[in-house]
């Protein structure tokens, strides 16, 4: 029996509220490509941050090559052996890619010393990088580049990588599992933190499944399904969502020639966007985070208002340089992709979180009809099944998957209202946003709509999606999950570099026609000339 | 040993505890002080806490004292719960002194007792004016209202000390750098005889129900204080940062110069160079320790100034400088933002692992009880001291 | 031209306080913390130097005075704002204000004493130059100091790894708690080494530049410090250069009454204040140029393990 390169026996993590990990016992081989599997909330992130010594365990113990080892601290768990690359890089901006691998190391060498070896390193894996430049000029694929050769550098027996493919086009995946193979058949060991199921069969040997912060099951991936590893996952198979064909109704949302210079200093400029979105349709935006996805999504909610006028219509109106409130007016509503902080006010309850958007609460001179608003969250509350201790709960109290279920739930509340029966509506005097009363499209935009949810509420959430297309209203999600995308969108762009492809019917779409596309690698002359049709008929 | 651990929901009780525990730890550390100063600390309780509220004179001068503060303080308030960091409102108020002053000027002994309405106002315009620059600043430039509303308040300063002992000297004075008393028709009303008390405290009063009805009922309010809890939210929102910033500026400022008007239209009478006495820099104290909310600024003013007649009464009886009042206030705000640690964490006592075990899952339990808040009932958002800034 | 190299040395004079001051508070900014409490340390190390010389005769004595009491006040709000989070903002200005107040308490059998008669200083053989001799060589070994010190504070930031830790910590602190490195620790020997320079500031207020204790002498001192490290884009010797020019307009305004410009004296006081204010707006006109100098995580709270 060879000495496992890792073991874990009875591994306790409890935080305030909930227990991240409960009873972890884990095994890793020298050489072995062992996939960590789970939904978000598993308890994962907790895991690996005790193995690598950021997090003390409560209970449990670590055994590694086969001598107890009591890691305190991340220079500790280098010192060991052990390396690490995060989902959220631990870069520095204004450094050079030299001084960021320098700081991630601890022996006393010269920054030229560190900057060679980076060069060497780098060329034995095929990574390409340039030592002097500063990070933010790098590409998100580019940093995590930096992050793998500094691990690298460390000569490690045990490397962690923590959901390392959500920053990266198909094609670098697959360079990436290049890179992995190699380091495993040279005898290291590789964590795979991933809830990516046809990944974790492609590259991994071994598989442990979380749920809960339980261990639920080891496994040989290579011989398992994708309904068997699920259900290990989830303790049941996912609920297929059942896609009605639609017919598309009239252009909503019409954006043409959108060019904008970024308003941040590292930001992505956006170059002639050309998109459109129908009644009863849910059309998807791919790409890798860093492509202009915040700046597009920016000038479409009306956060940022410098967009080219006639650039963007709603219905009929020039949008391109109207307020968020008044492009609610209009039937625009938008889900962000950061909730506590942009989509809700972590310190204020969910009552007042409505007001954010939606004014059916404002009286009169602008008085606060506090009980009104009450009801509507509660009504909420009970509609979407968010699970919180009522109306008046802190946004931040309410875990990741229900919070975005309340908003979710608030944004399409007030498009049905929008687009609702036609209503008279009795506030002569009244606040803004009286003169809707039904009858109408709306248009629901949202960003990473599942991102940090579990499973259950990213399956709700995509019902609710379905459910508004089939209502009759015009969807528009921008996503880094590909699945997701796949699962809910009618047709599909890719936006890379700020550029945006042509769309592409779903049925026509395949994970590497998207993958290339992510590259900025299509065909500009393909455009789809149905638009051209409905603008006229609009 | 001791830990911090951190509260699912912020602790609605300690949101109104805390200030209390904060003022006990400074008592404790004045009476402290006052055995290292070889005096006795019970004379010393007796002047600060019992001389201020014995008698219904005392009582009156306690509401002199705190009527500006109330003012400036809940025009911070507004400020602060905005996220624009009015530190200026010391100069402000002198503005709002001065364009009172200009206007008392104006008077002779035949004047309408309606001058006093005129200069109430012209001292809101002043403080409004003075506030205006802070804002134009950062709103045109970016400049941080810290620092460029600090610097106008040393540049009030010099605006004052230029008129007294200059333009506005009074000839009959004695050379004496201040201008001349205000006539009668020029000066406050009192409410009673026998005290100095003037509708100043009515104006407060008055204030203290406007700016709550502002802050929790009205969709301005609302959009007001969204800017300063989370600048990301406000900007989804749609709502205006500029207009949240001209609001927080503008409502500060002129409470502060009215306040100033207020002072030298009454207690004072005439404008000298001794009309700042740091009441604009106390207010930020006042504004703080009453949880930036109406009702806890006057209660918080109301304690202030017993801080400040405290000092003064220390001064004459017990032979102590009067700066003590000084340490007292500054001592008050650190053991207040130390004390609101609480709100948002617990203080554990972290025991050898098996025993910790048991007491953890116990504790955890806590966590969740404190449900529907009662300080989220009216909207107030809990503790912003330990929120960022942007 | 004597009053002209007068006018330099008192210049130089001028800025070495504001300059030193404005270090310290460099440091704290380089790691992520803003400390509006710079007055109120100022005024507490003028207040602790000067007794200190007053009882113990030496010079030196008062400058580790007003060292020891900056690091100490800094100390306490750096453990309130490192490991209780308190906002950064709202404790700096309570430092201030406590320290307004302790040190107006605590000065007051102070007022009327006097320090013992300085020495002259003068580096010999440089300082009987005419005009450069009275213009650079005839200062107090502080103003030497400082330049040593700015000198220093380059080599530590930019050729140390020490000074790249501390830089990372100031542009992201989560970055390097996930690598490793003790960042409360780390802010916290910031935060109290500024502290010590402010203290140094303060003393050589009331020891040398001013030798006297009157409340609220420092007179805005440490919050035109605080301007002074915006104004400098966070680079010491920037820092060092503004100061000098700051203390030229401060010197300047003597100078002119001097001179006999008949401008009444309360418009030349107000000078380095609206002087300040002009700084400023110059330097935060574009928004872009101060968001790619200043450390990213100023101001912000750190959460380790959330």
């Amino acid at each position: 029996m060879t000495t496992p390169r890792l073991q874990l026996t009875g591994i306790t993590k409890r935080y305030p509220g909930v227990v991240a990990n409960r009873a972890i016992s884990l095994q890793v081989l020298p050489g072995e490509i062992h996939a960590v599997l789970g939904e978000n909330g598993a308890g994962k992130s907790t895991l690996m941050k005790v193995i690598y010594g950021s997090v003390k365990p409560d209970e449990g113990a670590v055994m590694f090559n086969g001598h107890p080892a009591q890691v305190r601290n991340p220079q500790e768990a280098r010192a060991l052996g052990i390396s690490m690359v995060f989902q959220h890089f631990s870069l520095f901006d204004t450094l050079s890619v030299a001084e960021n691998v320098w700081l991630g190391l601890d022996k006393s060498l010269s920054l030229a010393e560190v900057s060679a070896s980076i060069t060497a390193k780098a060329a034995e894996y095929g990574l390409g990088i340039d030592p002097v430049r500063p990070v933010h000029t790098l590409s998100v694929g580019e940093m995590q580049r930096v992050e793998i050769i500094r691990a690298l550098l460390t000569s490690p027996q045990l490397l962690i990588l923590d959901e390392p493919t959500s920053v990266l086009t198909p094609q670098a995946v697959d360079k990436l599992f290049i890179v992995l193979r190699k380091l495993a058949a040279e005898g290291c060991s590789i964590l795979y933190i991933s809830h990516k199921l046809h990944e974790i069969r492609a590259l991994c040997t071994a598989c442990t499944v979380l749920r809960g912060g339980k261990v639920t099951g080891d496994c040989d991936p290579r011989k398992e399904s994708n309904a068997s590893l699920s259900r290990l996952m989830i303790g049941a198979e996912p609920p297929a969502l059942k896609l009605r064909a639609q017919q598309p109704g009239v252009t909503v949302l019409a954006v043409d020639g959108l060019s904008l210079n970024s308003a941040e200093p590292f930001g992505t400029d956006l170059h002639n966007i050309l998109l459109s979105v129908r009644a009863g349709e849910v059309v998807g935006i791919a790409g890798v985070s860093g492509n202009g996805q915040s700046e597009l999504l920016r000038s479409l909610s009306g956060e940022d208002m410098r967009a080219p006028a006639g650039s963007i219509q709603v219905g009929s109106q020039d949008a391109a340089r109207l307020s968020p409130g008044q492009r609610r007016l209009l039937g625009l509503h938008f889900v962000p992709e950061e909730r506590l902080g942009r989509g809700a006010v972590p310190t204020l309850s969910l009552a007042h979180n409505l007001l954010l958007t939606r004014n059916d609460a404002v009286g009169a001179f602008g008085w606060l009809r506090v009980g009104a608003l009450r009801r509507q969250a509660a009504d909420i509350i009970a509609r979407y099944k968010v699970k919180a201790s009522g109306p008046n709960a802190a946004a931040k109290s309410l875990s990741g998957g229900n919070l975005q279920k309340f908003i979710v739930g608030r944004e399409i509340e007030a498009i049905r209202q929008f687009a609702g029966p036609p209503q008279e509506l009795a506030h002569p005097l009244g606040g803004p946003g009286k003169a809707r009363a039904g009858g109408h499209v709306g248009l629901l935009i949202l960003s990473q709509p599942t991102w940090g949810v579990d499973v259950g509420a990213a399956a709700q959430i995509r019902g609710e999606i379905l459910a508004l297309r089939d209502a009759g209203c015009a969807v528009l999600v921008v996503s880094e999950e590909l699945e997701e995308l796949f699962e809910i969108c009618d047709r599909l762009h890719v936006i890379a570099k700020g550029q945006l492809s042509p769309s592409v019917d779903r049925a026509d779409a395949s994970t590497e026609l998207i993958g290339q596309w992510m590259s900025g690698l299509w065909d500009a002359t393909e455009q789809q000339p149905a638009m051209e049709v409905d603008h006229a008929a609009a | 040993m001791l830990r911090l651990e951190a509260r699912a929901q912020p602790s609605a009780g300690w949101a109104y505890g805390s200030p209390l525990l904060a003022l006990v730890i400074t008592v404790v550390v004045g009476v402290g002080l006052f055995v290292l100063l070889g005096k006795d600390p019970v004379r010393g309780l007796e002047i600060f806490f019992w001389e201020p509220i014995k008698s219904a004179y005392a009582l009156s001068e306690l509401v002199v004292k705190a009527t500006p503060l109330l003012i400036i303080g809940l025009g911070l308030a507004v400020c602060f719960r905005s996220n624009v960091w009015n530190i200026g409102a010391e100069g402000q108020y002198l503005i709002g002194a001065i364009f009172a002053t200009g206007v008392a000027l104006q008077a002779d002994a035949d004047s309408s007792r309606w001058i006093v309405m005129a200069m109430l106002l012209a001292g809101a315009l002043g403080g409004m004016v003075w506030a205006g620059i802070t804002a134009l600043l950062r709103d045109r430039f970016n400049a941080n209202e810290i620092l460029v509303s600090l610097m106008l308040v040393y540049v009030a300063i010099q605006v004052l000390n230029y008129l007294v002992y200059g333009p506005w000297k009074d000839p009959a004075g004695f050379n004496f750098p201040q201008t001349k008393t205000f006539e009668a028709a020029a000066q406050m009303p009192r409410l009673m005889a026998g005290s100095r008390v003037n509708i100043g405290i009515l104006l407060a009063l008055a204030g203290v129900v406007l700016v709550w009805v502002f802050l929790f009922r009205t969709r301005a309010g609302f959009a007001q204080q969204v800017g300063g809890l989370a600048p990301s939210a406000a900007r989804y929102a749609g709502f205006s940062s500029r207009r949240a910033l001209w609001t927080a500026l503008l409502v500060s400022g002129g409470a502060a110069g009215l306040a100033g008007a207020l002072e030298v239209a009454g207690p004072i009478g005439q404008l000298t160079p001794h009309v700042p006495v740091g009441y604009g820099f106390a207010a930020i104290i006042v504004a703080f320790v009453g949880r930036l909310h109406p009702v806890g600024i006057v209660f918080s003013a109301l304690l202030m100034s017993m801080f400040y007649i405290g000092g003064e009464l220390a001064q004459s009886r017990m032979g102590l400088p009067r700066s003590i009042t000084g340490v007292f206030q500054g001592l008050l705000l650190f053991t207040l933002l130390a004390c609101d640690t609480l709100i948002n964490y617990r203080l554990v006592w972290s025991a050898p692992a098996k025993l910790q075990a048991a007491l953890s899952s116990g504790l955890s339990l806590q966590s969740n009880t404190v449900g529907s808040a009662v300080a989220l009932k009216d909207g107030i958002a809990g503790p912003r001291l330990a929120e960022e800034k942007n | 031209m004597e009053p002209i190299a007068l006018l330099i040395a008192a210049s130089l004079n001028a800025g070495t306080v504001l300059a030193i001051a404005a270090l310290g508070l460099l440091i704290n900014e380089k790691a992520g913390i803003v400390n509006l409490g710079a007055e109120g340390m100022m005024l507490c190390s003028a207040l602790a130097g000067f007794a200190a010389v007053v009882h113990t005769g030496s010079g030196l004595a008062g400058f580790v005075a007003g060292m020891a009491v900056g690091a100490l006040l800094a100390a306490i709000f750096g453990v309130l704002v490192i490991w209780l989070n308190t906002n950064q903002y709202a404790t700096g200005l309570a430092l201030s204000l406590f320290g307004g107040g302790l040190s107006a308490f605590a000065g007051a059998r102070y007022v009327k004493a006097s320090l013992p008669e300085q020495s002259s200083f003068a580096i010999p053989g440089l300082s009987d130059i005419p005009f450069l001799g009275s213009a650079f060589f005839r200062h107090h070994p502080m103003v030497y100091v400082c330049i040593f010190l700015v000198l220093g504070m380059i080599w530590f930031l930019y050729r140390t790894r020490a000074g790249l830790v501390l830089r990372s910590v100031g542009e992201s602190p989560e970055s390097a708690h996930a690598l490793g490195y003790p960042v409360r620790r780390i802010r916290l020997l910031a935060v109290v080494a500024g502290g010590a320079l402010c203290g140094l500031s303060g003393a050589y207020v009331s020891t040398v530049y001013t030798p006297l204790w009157v409340e609220g002498m420092i007179a805005g001192k440490g919050w035109i410090a605080l301007a002074l490290t915006t104004f400098a884009t966070w680079r010491p010797a920037r820092v060092l250069l503004g100061a000098y020019l700051f203390g030229g307009v401060t010197m300047l305004q003597f100078h002119l009454q001097a001179v006999g410009v008949n401008v009444a004296s309360q418009f030349l006081t107000m000078m380095p204040y609206l002087a300040t204010i002009v700084v400023l707006v110059l330097i935060s006109r574009n928004p872009t140029w101060i968001r790619i100098n200043m450390p990213t995580s100023i101001g912000k709270p750190f959460y380790p393990g959330s």
